[in-house]
């Protein structure tokens, strides 16, 4: 095996890895994207939100394993379907319980239109989440085993007999299945009603309300679509990655890098964007110790913020 | 004298809380003592950026643990006692603070809070990755109060308190001052910040460095107390939460909002902790949030500011009648005062454009301005007036053509240069600083000019008198009607002493008596020499208002002339009313 291919095989790994990464991470942010996109909110506890679908996914894997599907590569995905209708609940009375009461109308008396009793809400929610988490299911280590995880499909040899990707098969289906979800999500968005009453909800409340659109409830919605679908990404990393109550922690960052770099109100624009970050992520391995695969992630968002805020992939739409 | 009141009951709270902590002989207790006084220095050191400007920071800790690990790593291998490091590490998280500022401060909103994150969070990596895990202070046996080892904590609390003294002096200076006036005026509106002369990068550069200063400090005291320093404990997305929970909890954009914050949010953790913390591990954390949530659905500007409402509201009952502000003493009637005769130009626009991709929005506009003057600028909407006025007064860059103020081309200066060199602006949509008075908001535009407080004081009280409004002066702008809005804004720019007014529909949803108010308002500041240029849709109360007329349509000048050949002239009625109609009137 030559230099040039053992470079070629690392970087060909790399990039695989940092598609699949790159395809749950961008579901995530097209999670946060149907919140902070729509409704401007800065949800600081999305990625507490995603921490909850982990558990609540796990809890599903266990019961349904109790119930003889212990070693069926069917069991995790099934939970994460059980998974979504909870969590929608849970993203449905966050908003309409606690959300909605520093949101939209009522926030224009406030200082910096309500930003900051966003913000505190939001952390309060998330220290909730979070210690919550840690009282219930303790601080060890969780992690939801399919027999995909454990094994992989190999690409190649492409070179010769040399120059192999290993694509692991949990991940795999993983980013199968963001991918599905997002194409599903961007037709109901894109042509639906429902849709459309969230696109215009998002782009001018003021207006959508005079065109007769119930925008809290418009918003209520989003609200709840966005925290099911960060918890499908996370049920898909929870296959992969073992997590603890304070895993959101970690995430909220790539989320957010995400969105802004898909440009802020772009749902698809938020997929791409969680796809380079796990790419950024992923490749920066190459050449970066692994303790700073994360400080690269903050400097690239930080980069593509001053540099480039409308996004990689927005325009700039906002007016003076 | 109030301030002097405050100040030494100030003292007197910190007397008895230092008498408090004497008191106390728990160790643990001890430490809480003082942890309340550093998160309240950690929440001053917040307030001073995001509080007053607005621009919200989720990257406080990046000064924090810079500060945090300069002292003990300056301890370590420099033999550096705290006592020196603690300023250092303020000058430390001040030139931080510059850093950080100089590319961050291009971004506004919540692109600003997100980009803040990413600071901290990415110095948490790299520390980690340089091997600085778990950092811990030499003991010092020999000195050990040269290095802030004491053996009684309770001189910790003394050390802290006389830190938060310092902050709450420092903050109430600023606040005070031109230069919290310029930081609450970034936050209201940056666009009209700046046309009041503000040269509102420089200030927010200040703030942050400043912040940066105070939460260095902070840090690298905390550092001192805790022994240990690791990259989460310091850099950690925690820490920056704190500063502004606190603050936020307690009330944004006071000096005692985040004392009040940290003196009731942090107790209430630790002892929670303490108590139950190892039966219910996070029993701390879920009671925290429950308590930040019920704040902040019942109070959501923070405890300091509802209960000064409610204290406020109160008070106003007891009061037989509101007092309701009395409506001003009409402006001298100089309706009808000759007018000087028109002087030389003061400004000559040449050949000005500026398109938006493919719209031309002004297009080859030219004109000429003299002194003494006032100019109409009409046309109907998207002629560009609007646009004209923000490349006269900088907010846009010029595609082409020549701005020339007294004989400078100034076409591309940023608004504050031009508001020094005598450019003053109004705005279409009114900008008023809701929590300060008349007199305070129009203080703001006339710092541009005086050079120290009393100054200001005195421009800003001549500017209300020479507008009308000097008997509502001590009211807040949020009681003000339509009208007197748009006079304490006219007297704002007046406040910066300006050769030159640009007037941004100053008329718009006024009624009829109102818009003669104004109207008379505007004539006497002519009168007194002041040049003036007024965009407005309305032609009745223009007709009567100026001399001059310019009319704009697609961003061409249509026509210029005096009022009478303006109204007859077809081209005009045309742009406004349309072929149909002027063809019928014509007949």
């Amino acid at each position: 095996m030559t230099e040039l291919q053992i470079h070629l095989e690392a970087f060909l790994q790399a990039l695989a890895a940092g598609l699949l990464v790159g395809g749950i991470y961008g579901l995530m942010c097209v999670g946060l994207a149907m919140i902070f996109g729509i409704m401007r909110v800065i949800n600081f506890a999305q990625g507490d939100f995603m921490m909850l679908g982990m558990y609540i996914t796990y809890f599903f894997f266990v019961l349904l394993a109790g119930h003889g599907m212990a070693g069926s590569a069917l069991g995790p995905y099934v939970a994460m379907v059980l998974t979504l209708p909870v969590m929608y609940g849970v993203g449905y009375l966050a908003h309409r319980l606690l959300i909605a009461r520093v949101t939209g109308g009522k926030t224009a008396a406030l200082d910096g239109e309500g930003h900051y009793a966003q913000l505190i809400l939001t952390l309060g929610i998330a220290l909730v989440l979070q210690n919550g988490a840690m009282m219930l299911f303790g601080p060890e280590l969780e992690s939801i085993r399919t027999p995909l995880s454990s094994s992989a499909w190999e690409i190649g040899p492409l070179w010769g007999d040399f120059v192999s990707i290993f694509v692991n098969k949990g991940r795999g289906i993983a980013a199968l299945i963001s991918a599905a979800a997002i194409v599903a999500l961007a037709a109901l968005v894109g042509r639906s009603r429902l849709g459309k009453s969230l696109r215009a909800a998002a782009d001018n409340p003021v207006a959508a309300s005079y065109m007769g659109i119930d925008v809290d409830r418009a918003y209520r919605i989003a609200f709840a679509l966005g925290t099911c679908i960060t918890a499908l990404a996370g049920g898909l990393l929870a296959t992969n990655f073992p997590f603890h109550p304070f895993t959101g922690l970690e995430f909220v960052i790539v989320m957010y890098a995400g969105v802004v770099l898909g440009g802020i109100g772009s749902i698809l624009g938020a997929f791409w964007g969680g796809m380079v970050i796990g790419l950024v992520q992923q490749l920066s391995s190459l050449v970066l110790p692994t303790q700073l695969q994360n400080a690269a992630i903050f400097v690239f968002f930080l980069l593509i913020v001053i540099l480039r805020p409308q996004g990689l992939f927005g325009r700039v739409a906002e007016r003076t | 004298m109030k301030s002097m009141r405050t100040f030494l009951i100030m003292l007197a709270v910190a007397a008895a809380y230092l008498g408090a902590a004497l008191l106390v002989d728990n160790s643990y207790h001890q430490l809480i003592f003082t942890l309340v006084l550093v998160w309240a220095c950690f929440g001053l050191s917040w307030n001073m950026l995001s509080g007053y400007t607005g621009l919200v920071s989720f990257g406080h800790a990046a000064f924090f643990g810079l500060g945090a690990y300069a002292a003990v790593l300056g301890q370590i291998h420099l033999g550096l006692s705290p006592w020196l490091m603690i300023p250092l590490s303020a000058v430390i998280g001040a030139a931080a603070g510059l850093l950080v500022g100089l590319p961050t401060f291009r971004l506004r909103g919540h692109y600003f809070a997100l980009a803040m994150l990413a600071y901290p969070l990415a110095l948490l990596y790299v520390f980690e990755w340089l091997g600085y895990q778990e950092v811990t202070f030499p003991m010092m046996r020999e000195h050990p109060a040269w290095y802030m080892q004491f053996s009684d904590p309770r001189l910790y609390t003394a050390v802290a308190m006389a830190m938060l003294l310092l902050f709450v002096q420092v903050t109430r200076r600023v606040q005070r001052t031109r230069f919290g006036m310029a930081l609450i005026a970034i936050k209201q509106n940056e666009a009209a910040a700046e046309a009041a002369g503000i040269d509102t990068l420089r200030w927010k550069l200040r703030a942050i460095a400043l912040s940066g200063a105070i939460a260095g400090a902070t840090g690298a005291f905390y550092a001192v107390v805790l022994l240990v320093v690791t990259p989460v404990s310091v850099f950690g997305m925690l820490v920056s939460a704190q500063a502004l929970t606190v603050a936020m909890f307690g009330g944004v954009g006071t000096v005692w909002g985040p004392i009040i914050g940290a003196a009731i949010l942090i107790p209430l953790g630790e002892i929670l902790h303490a108590e139950l913390g190892a039966t219910y591990p996070g029993i701390q954390g879920v009671i925290l949030g429950v308590a930040i949530i019920a704040v902040i659905l019942v109070a959501p500007e923070g405890v300091f500011w509802k209960t000064r409402d409610l204290l406020r509201r109160r008070g106003r009952a007891q009061q037989v009648a509101p007092a309701l502000p009395a409506p001003a003493a009409a402006p001298a009637p100089a309706a009808a005062a000759p007018r000087a005769p028109h002087g030389e130009v003061i400004l000559d626009v040449q050949g000005l454009s500026r398109s938006f991709g493919g719209l031309k929005a002004v297009q080859d506009v030219s004109f000429q301005v003299r002194q003494g003057m006032i100019l109409g600028i009409i046309g109907p909407n998207g002629a560009g007036k609007t646009t004209l006025f923000n490349l006269l007064n900088g907010f846009l860059r010029p595609d082409a053509g020549r701005v020339v103020f007294k004989g400078v081309d100034m076409a591309g200066r940023k608004p504050h240069v031009l508001c020094a060199a005598g450019v003053g602006r109004t705005f279409q949509v009114m900008r008023p600083f809701m929590r300060l008075t008349v007199a305070q908001n129009v203080k703001v535009g006339a710092y541009v000019k005086a050079r120290s407080e009393a100054e200001a004081d005195a421009l800003a009280a001549q500017a209300i008198e020479r507008v009308g409004l000097a008997d509502c002066a001590g009211h807040l702008a949020s009681v003000l009607t339509t009208r007197q809005l748009r006079l304490m804004e006219l007297a704002r720019a007046v406040a910066g002493q300006p050769e030159l007014l640009l007037l941004d529909e100053t008329l718009a949803g006024l009624g009829q008596g109102e818009v003669d108010d104004v109207v008379a308002a505007i004539r006497a500041l002519s009168a007194q020499g002041i040049t003036i240029v007024i965009i407005e849709h309305t032609m009745q109360a223009m007709v009567r208002l100026v001399d001059q007329f310019v009319v704009l349509d697609h961003g061409e000048v249509l026509a210029t002339g005096e009022p009478q050949s303006i109204t007859q002239d077809m081209r005009v009625v045309e742009a406004y009313l349309g072929k149909k109609w002027s063809a019928k009137h014509a007949a």
